[in-house]
């Protein structure tokens, strides 16, 4: 009895993943019902739920069509015909910010699909290789890191003209360093592992290690990473769209309403108000999923 | 000991000479890829081809990408970051001109960033698990999360227009600009200096709002790290032995536990400070405050290749320098590093 | 009077996968003497130690017939009460100087705080008082040890700092927790001997936690040994060789001797009953 004990040593749990391969499933399953249990990170998965809702909803949802000017009613105060009052050309605020959570999905998307794989990537083969290869990316990577994002972002929109494609080709240069720091560090802790060791023992190669066994191992991590960083990408999209180098109008993007609004906002505070709080809201749900996920999938972390 | 430090030495040497190479790269990358013709930004669209032609040649443009790219690195090695089309003046002076402002705004907030994070994060780690650790952990979010772009915007409606508690934009009020001298370029020294108490309370009004808003991420920053450096200390077995020998929470939790994340923190708060300068990008333009940040965004709006370049350049040596401080410091203050 | 009387002593932790009950109905009465507690990891030794000063995790339930240090009732005192009985009366040495020592003060001030925390003296008194016993425990040049950091010092030295920290303020009670067991072995002698002459000489009592019967045989007075959370037998050190219980008698043959060539030391059997039942005297 004593000896299936020891078998069953947490420290062995890794190489006995794959009998727990069918049961995957299962595990996210119950991770996600953990998740939902903590308060926090349950209102988390409910905002980003109902920013989804918004998103594939939108015309539904939206009271008013977001670009239909009506020079009758402009900056009107809110009020039950217009839930967040209207703008400068008689829009309706809230209609728009409906239809914006589609930009900022958009945003939010293709950012994370272009910076994922390329952090891990970048990560692993760092991590795994070492040598020459582990010093010239990770110098790359300082750099990178070295100039604060959003300036870095700020000046390759400046280079590649404004607009919300190039708002997310910056965004993403700028973000995928620290995603392929975690990535390198996590490989560091795997690559000597017996589980990795028996795999080369097996005569797997290397790329098929990289990819079947230290990208997986990664990737809880990564998604904790990724969901902070979603936050963060929310932001600096904002933030490109208020200096005027993100989405142009009259395309419905927070940043960019709130950077109209301002000419407006001492007399008429909704302008700003209401899309700066939809801001908010959505990159702290992602900042309280991450949270929830981190305390759930990486619990090295404290 | 004393090989392995120098040795230690030599290679932050040779990464930081790096990392700078790769920021004078970067910053000809970006340059060369900005959708502005740099000759007609030098001479105006009403100049005629010949001139064209001559200042194309002048700025070495007709020669192969590598040569201009060494140009480049020469130029700015030795200083000639060239004229900003904006001001007509050298690039190097404007920075340092607009640079104050910054500065005293960025220290105001910092001091707002440790001032509040600092207790705030201590005081989640001794709570840990309880009510006011899981406060803690929303406010820091909810400062992670916020737009500081837009905090700044309800603030200016809320205590400028609505409660006029704050000044409006700007440094200080017109009244006194120019009304005393100017010794060091922060206004609240230079007014106090002057001995004007008027005008010096005018600059405190025109800095509180923006300085306590750019101070607000910086205290979710802050008070998340001293949150989990306290808490790792709190779990060492020092702190039992400071419990055995009868000494308060208090002791235990400043003269020990505290102690101890000091040199972390110091380190902390120097890669805050370089936060604080990007967030001042954003916080100068809704505040009209005339720094660096607002300088930079300037340039970028109106496409003055120069001056970008140059601020994207700076920003990303302040970077190197605070993180080589933050190593600096470490290596200064802690004794088991001496 | 006792100076130390603990009756049914029971301690339990709430973790994650339910309640685990680390101490079972513990009794004892501490004189005057050398007491040893003894027992393998997990035995619930050094958790005895720790709830008598109550610096058990906060999820931890301590509850007793009676915890009474000479005429005071323990389980009742507060959290101010009880700091006035740590390092005053009762205090402890723990396993590992390497961590038990604040990194970022010296160690000289380590030590005199241990007696300003209790005593309205003024930092140079304190100091003195340091140096006087930096001396007492063998350091021979004490005021450059007085100025070292925890890092620069050697972990025998760590130990013999620690001892003269928890002997400073004279308390009655000392709890050595496994004192010797993080040290070389070539110091740990000269441990032994400097915490048992201090001891003696300033008359307090000790209660030493060890998993070393062989150890604590030579030096204790009395042994108690505990087996999963309870006290399996309670007995006199000279007469442990006389030991009543399976799991004692186990524990004293399993030692290697070098006086006696055995071909294979036992392996220890265990008895599922020892959980359970309680120890008689």
């Amino acid at each position: 009895m004593k000896s299936t004990e020891t078998l069953k040593n947490p420290g062995y749990a890794l190489g006995a993943r794959s009998e727990a391969q069918p049961s995957r499933m299962t595990f996210w399953i119950k991770s996600f019902k953990k998740l939902c249990k903590n308060p926090l990170s349950a209102s988390g998965v409910v905002i980003v739920a109902l920013l989804l809702v918004c998103a594939i909803a939108a015309p539904l949802i939206a009271t008013h069509n977001p670009l239909e000017q009506d020079l009758g009613r402009i900056l009107a105060s809110p009020s039950l015909a217009h839930w967040f009052g209207t703008d400068e050309y008689g829009r309706d605020i809230f209609s728009r910010i409906v239809y914006g959570s589609r930009v900022t999905l958009y945003i939010i998307f293709l950012v994370t699909i272009i910076v994922g794989p390329i952090g891990l990537l970048i990560g692993t083969m760092s991590g795994y290789f070492g040598g020459w290869v582990d010093s010239v990316f990770m110098r790359i990577t300082d750099i990178f890191i070295s100039f604060p994002s959003l300036v870095l972002a700020l000046a390759f929109v400046a280079a590649l003209g404004p607009g919300l494609e190039h708002a997310v080709i910056a965004i993403a240069i700028t973000s995928w360093p620290p995603v392929a720091r975690l990535a390198r560090a996590e490989t560091l802790t795997f690559r000597n592992s017996d589980y990795v060791v028996a795999a080369q023992l097996q005569g797997a190669s290397s790329f098929r290690i990289l990819f079947h066994y230290i990208s997986l191992m990664c990737l809880p991590s990564l998604i904790v990473r990724l969901t902070m960083n979603m936050a963060t990408v929310i932001l600096t999209a904002a933030a490109l769209g208020f200096l005027g180098l993100g989405a142009q109008p009259p395309l419905p993007e927070w940043g960019a309403m709130i950077s109209t609004g301002r000419s407006y906002m001492l007399e008429s505070w909704w302008l700003v108000a209401f899309p700066g709080a939809a801001i908010m809201l959505v990159s702290l749900a992602f900042n309280l999923l991450g949270d929830g996920l981190r305390d759930l999938l990486d619990p090295r972390t404290e | 000991m004393t090989r392995s430090r120098y040795s230690g030495v030599v290679r932050k040497i040779g990464v930081i000479f790096i990392t700078l190479f790769g920021l004078l790269t970067m910053t000809f990358v970006i340059g060369r890829l900005m959708p502005i013709d740099p000759v007609l930004a030098v001479i105006g669209p009403d100049a005629d081809s010949s001139t064209y032609q001559q200042v194309f040649e002048q700025m070495g443009l007709d020669r192969p990408i590598w040569v201009q790219y060494f140009y480049y690195l020469q130029a700015m090695l030795s200083g000639d970051f060239g004229r900003a089309i904006l001001t007509g003046s050298p690039v190097v002076d404007d920075i340092l001109r607009v640079l104050p402002a910054t500065i005293e705004l960025a220290s105001i907030a910092i001091m707002v960033g440790v001032g509040l994070g600092v207790p705030l994060g201590v005081y989640a780690a001794t709570h840990r698990g309880r009510l006011g650790d899981h406060l803690t952990r929303v406010i820091t979010l909810f400062g992670y999360s916020t737009p500081v772009f837009w905090v700044g915007m309800v603030g200016l409606i809320i205590f400028y227009a609505w409660l006029n508690w704050a000044g409006a934009a700007g440094r200080i009020g017109f009244a006194y600009d120019g009304m005393f001298t100017s010794y060091t370029g922060f206004y609240l020294v230079d007014t106090l200096l002057s001995g004007n108490l008027e005008a010096f309370f005018s600059a405190l009004r025109h800095i509180a709002l923006p300085a306590l808003i750019l101070g607000l991420n910086s205290v979710s920053f802050i008070g998340r790290m001293t949150r989990s450096f306290m808490l790792e200390q709190l779990s060492q077995e020092y702190i039992k032995t400071a419990r055995v020998k009868g000494l308060s929470e208090r002791s235990v939790i400043w003269k020990h536990a505290f102690k101890n994340i000091r040199v972390q923190l110091l380190t902390i708060v120097a890669l805050a400070y370089g936060g604080l300068l990007e967030g001042a990008v954003l916080i100068e333009t809704v505040f009209a405050w005339p720094g660096f940040g607002q300088y930079l965004t300037d340039s970028l709006l109106m496409g003055d290749m120069n001056a970008v370049m140059a601020s994207v350049l700076f920003i990303g040596l302040v970077f190197v320098f605070l993180n080589l401080l933050s190593d600096v410091l470490y290596k200064l203050f802690d004794p088991r590093t001496q | 009077m006792d100076v130390l009387a603990i009756e049914n002593l029971n301690v339990t932790f709430r973790t994650d996968e339910g309640i685990k009950h680390a101490v079972r109905d513990v009794s004892f009465t501490l004189n005057n003497e050398k007491l040893a507690i003894v027992g393998e990891s997990g035995s619930g030794k050094s958790t005895v130690g720790k709830a008598i000063l109550r610096l058990n995790p906060p999820s931890t339930l301590v509850t007793a017939d009676a915890l009474r240090f000479g005429e005071t009732d323990l389980l009742a005192c507060n959290e101010k009460a009880i700091r006035a009985i740590r390092g005053q009366h009762i205090s402890m040495i723990m396993q590992d100087p390497k961590f038990s020592l604040n990194p970022v003060m010296t160690v000289g001030e380590q030590i005199a705080e241990a007696l300003s925390v209790h005593r309205r003296i003024s930092k140079r008194e304190a100091r003195l008082a340091a140096l006087e016993m930096l001396k007492e425990v063998s350091i021979a040049d004490p005021e450059h040890v007085y100025g070292q950091y925890p890092h620069e010092i050697s972990g025998g030295m760590g130990q013999r700092i620690m001892i003269a920290m928890m002997v400073i303020p004279e308390p009655d009670i000392i709890i050595a927790d496994e004192p010797t067991s993080a040290l070389d072995v070539s110091v740990q002698q000269d441990v032994l001997n400097i915490l048992t002459r201090l001891i003696e000489k300033k008359n307090i009592s000790l209660i030493f936690i060890s998993h070393d019967l062989n150890l604590v045989k030579k030096f204790c007075d009395h042994v108690l040994v505990m087996y999963g959370g309870r006290v399996v037998e309670s007995i006199r050190a000279d007469a442990l060789s006389n030991a009543s219980h399976p799991y004692t008698r186990g524990l004293m043959e399993s030692l290697p001797s070098l006086r006696h060539r055995r071909d294979v030391l036992p392996v220890m059997t265990r008895d599922q009953n020892w959980l359970t039942q309680d120890y008689t005297p």
